[in-house]
């Protein structure tokens, strides 16, 4: 650690008291109580919509106040659902997605008209992606101004079409409790996703009643939640006959809370699990059938077993293109069970041999009672010449880095030490990139909900505002954001919010400065050609200049921070350890790693899961006559 | 070109054209023509779609269709369990010396005439997109001023209906 001890330890020693003074008792009593909901009239459709929010079960909106919106935050500084004030509309929409990840619940994210309710576009199509319930409520210019060029006016229900799930714009207050209500029912039934609800200046500020419950009026809306039962009778018998199954496990999984039921059905079947980027957490990593994660950075393991497979069982997974590589050779001989609750998803990308619409939690296990039956009639397969194969892969070929010559920290020793340390209770957040691939290849998950990412969308910048809304819902819990110094100079800001809010989430930065992802692909694609992905302060040759810009741990610090610095392999376990101790303030760590550490395994963009390389020039060898 | 007819009962909600529109244009999916307008329901609106479905599979068009909240049911409306018609109005050069052979043209194809001025004439057809093709063509030489056409519309055969009893089948929201 570069900072001298005794002037760290005193600055940290302020910074808490700071912390604690600001936070008060603010931070106790979060739960969501049952909403008393008494009908009211001649309220105002500000008033209207806050109680609509309580009755729903909100326990908190992460927002920013502005002209359009000023009327709803006049009865919300009376409510009882806490506000949290974010220092950008992106940090809100995220803190939602973070918040909703990690508790299941429905996160909330509010922003005035124009642009704040654009701000709010990244983290909206950030949890479109990743099927994350949210709901986004944004005010808008007076009815009579829309469609004016008023002032902080933006479309933002036509802006937001294609990347909610669905959208509002209110026109009359009467309708403003039926609407919340069909925000939320819309946002975290079926296939979940974002909803925003726009609601313009004078509908908030007209007279209106209120009553709950409302009635929903969606007529068009009726996701399939029970597989049929043919489906799933065929989907067993190929999984009982099949002597190379793979599970492919997807984030629906996780949305669904099958977890348990995903044991049942593996520990029956006995056959290999992959978890993907969005699934990492829905199968124990210490569990023997679990081969690790698929795709592009994926355990050789997992990937070649998806290649060499004869049944695929999809669940909750929708063959992304960064799982499947080039998709003409992808899993070649396989024939698919492709499970999921949204019927656009199946055959979208691979034709599916048995499609099952269901809700994960249903549909396995009502497999797990199918395949019982199958097994009952004396149909079990013989997976031991699989597990023979699959064995030696996973030993031939396991995970694992190599220290940087210079000397310089390992990314990857850094971000497993803290996986060891804070364990499988903690939440992991991480942004995009480099370290967002060695978090989810290096830190052991055992439990559902631990791990939350940016899969779908890719969105630099997720992991600080994620983590906040995440250690938002779970107050007791350890919550560890792995972020890069490119990501964490998008989204820093709302460590002042952490400061303030009382919101004491770890932060760890994987400094190498550079955008690693980007400069490991200039790396390998480019000739070494390093176009604009140098962050580091440097000479006009380009060798870095010995200075810190910025300097992170000021940075924290002027953030209301506990900053910590890390550069060394010995230090790396007590700089984490000290981070831990500390439970009442947000901290800090600049881990200052080597720039040239890279991601493997890899399989490049478009290219066939066939050509992965182990590491840089080493593509493991299978013999295709192995299986 | 593999062309399919899809008949999509929407709610009548502002905002809804816009949305089936931007997801045509989001998924890459290509339209023919497009015809909305009102239905014996005054809460539902009827959208004709008439989709090139070359570049995409149909099934992942529909599914996609199915997902959007205000829409309550898609039918394939093609061939033969179906009626399908277009209206076009065509303004043609129609000086005296010629005007008999526009006339004439006219009768052949059933179409009326709805204005009437010393230098042209408006016709008003309905049909099949395949006749109104052939009555271009033969008006063509004659000198086409101006010329309007809808998209198509469509209603399937015999006695059923897309609402109601004895309903026709959607387009299956499962796989």
């Amino acid at each position: 650690m570069s900072t001298p001890p005794s002037e760290s330890a005193t600055r940290e020693a302020a910074t808490r008291e700071a912390a604690e003074a600001l936070t008060g008792v603010e931070t106790t009593a979060r739960s969501v109580a049952a909403a008393a909901v008494e009908p009211a009239t001649g309220i105002t459709g500000a008033q209207s919509l806050v109680r609509s929010l309580e009755a729903v079960g909100v326990d908190v909106v992460f927002g920013i106040p502005g002209g359009a919106i000023l009327p709803l935050y006049d009865p919300l500084f009376d409510s009882k659902v806490r506000h949290v004030l974010v220092r950008h509309e992106q940090g809100a929409g995220h803190a939602a997605t973070g918040y909703a990840q990690a508790t299941g619940r429905v996160g909330v994210c509010m922003a005035t008209s124009g642009p704040g309710a654009t701000n709010l576009v990244t983290p909206l199509a950030d949890a479109y992606m990743d099927s994350v319930p949210v709901v986004a409520i944004t005010g808008q210019v007076p009815s009579g101004s829309i469609g004016t060029d008023a002032f902080q006016e933006a479309d933002i229900r036509g802006i937001t079409m294609p990347i909610t799930k669905h959208n509002f714009l209110v026109t009359d207050a009467a309708e403003i409790p039926q609407r919340i209500a069909e925000a939320f029912h819309l946002a975290a039934t079926g296939r979940p996703g974002p909803v925003l609800v726009d609601v313009p200046k004078d509908v908030l500020q007209a007279t209106t009643d209120f009553s709950w419950p409302p009635r929903l009026d969606l007529p068009g809306y009726k996701p399939t939640t029970r597989p049929h039962g043919k489906q799933v009778r065929e989907a067993a018998a190929l999984i009982a006959g099949a002597s190379r199954p793979v599970l492919y496990v997807g984030g629906g999984v996780l949305k669904a809370g099958a977890t348990e039921e995903l044991a049942e059905l593996a520990e029956l079947t006995g056959a290999p699990v992959v978890t993907t980027l969005m699934a990492r957490g829905a199968f124990p990593d210490s569990h023997r059938q679990h081969l690790g994660m698929p795709g592009m950075h994926g355990t050789v393991a997992a990937v070649t077993a998806l290649q060499k497979a004869d049944v695929l069982v999809a669940l909750g997974a929708r063959f992304d293109d960064r799982v499947t590589g080039d998709l003409a050779t992808f899993a070649p001989d396989a024939q698919v069970v492709h499970a999921d609750i949204d019927p656009a998803e199946i055959g979208k990308n691979r034709k599916a041999d048995v499609p099952i619409v269901g809700d994960a939690k249903e549909t396995i296990a009502q497999l797990v009672t199918a395949l019982r039956g199958e097994h009952e009639a004396g149909r079990t397969p013989d997976l031991a010449a699989w597990w023979a194969q699959l064995d030696d892969w996973r030993e031939r070929y396991p995970l694992g880095y190599d220290w940087p010559e210079d000397g310089a920290l390992s990314p990857q020793y850094v971000i497993e030490r803290i996986g060891a340390i804070a364990g499988p209770d903690a939440i992991y957040t991480a942004g995009v990139g480099q370290h967002q691939m060695w978090a989810a290849q290096f830190i052991r998950y055992e439990k559902p909900g631990t791990w939350l990412n940016s899969g779908g969308l890719g969105t630099m910048g997720y992991a600080v505002p994620a983590a906040m809304g995440a250690k938002y819902g779970c107050p007791e819990t350890t919550v560890w954001a792995i972020d890069g110094d490119g990501c964490f100079q998008m989204t820093n800001q709302e460590l002042a919010t952490c400061a303030i809010e009382g919101i004491p989430v770890k932060v760890a930065v994987i400094n190498n400065g550079n955008l690693g992802m980007v400069r490991q692909w200039q790396t390998l694609f480019y000739e070494g050609r390093y176009s604009n992905t140098k962050l580091h302060a440097r000479n006009a040759d380009g060798t870095p200049k010995p200075v810190r810009i910025p300097d992170f741990v000021a940075l924290a610090e002027a953030l209301g921070c506990v900053g910590l610095r890390c550069e060394s392999r010995d230090d790396v376990d007590a700089v984490i350890e000290k981070a831990m101790a500390i439970t009442d303030a947000p901290v800090v760590i600049d881990f200052v790693v080597g720039s040239d550490a890279q991601v493997w395994p890899m399989v490049a963009a478009g290219a066939s899961n066939d050509d992965i390389m182990a590491a840089r020039g080493l593509r493991p060898v299978f013999g295709d006559n192995q299986v | 070109m593999t062309r399919h007819t899809l008949s999509v009962l929407v709610e009548n909600k502002s905002g809804v054209l816009a949305r089936v529109s931007a997801l045509f244009s989001r998924r890459a999916f290509n339209i023919e023509s497009l015809a909305v307008g009102p239905t014996e329901n005054p809460d539902l609106s009827r959208m004709t779609i008439v989709v090139d479905a070359e570049s995409q599979p149909l099934e992942q068009i529909t599914k996609q269709l199915n997902k959007l909240v205000e829409i309550i049911k898609i039918v394939e409306l093609d061939g033969e369990a179906a009626v399908q018609r277009e209206l076009l109005l065509v303004k043609v050069r129609a000086p005296m010396a010629e005007r008999t052979q526009v006339l004439q043209t006219a009768e052949l194809f059933r179409a009326r005439v709805i204005d009437v001025n010393p230098d042209t004439v408006t016709l008003e057809a309905t049909g099949t997109p395949d006749k109104l093709q052939a009555l271009l063509a033969v008006l063509a030489p004659l000198g086409i001023k101006e010329m309007a056409q809808s998209g198509t519309v469509a209603l399937g055969r015999g006695p059923r209906s897309m609402s109601g009893a004895g309903t026709l089948r959607p387009v299956e929201r499962s796989a």
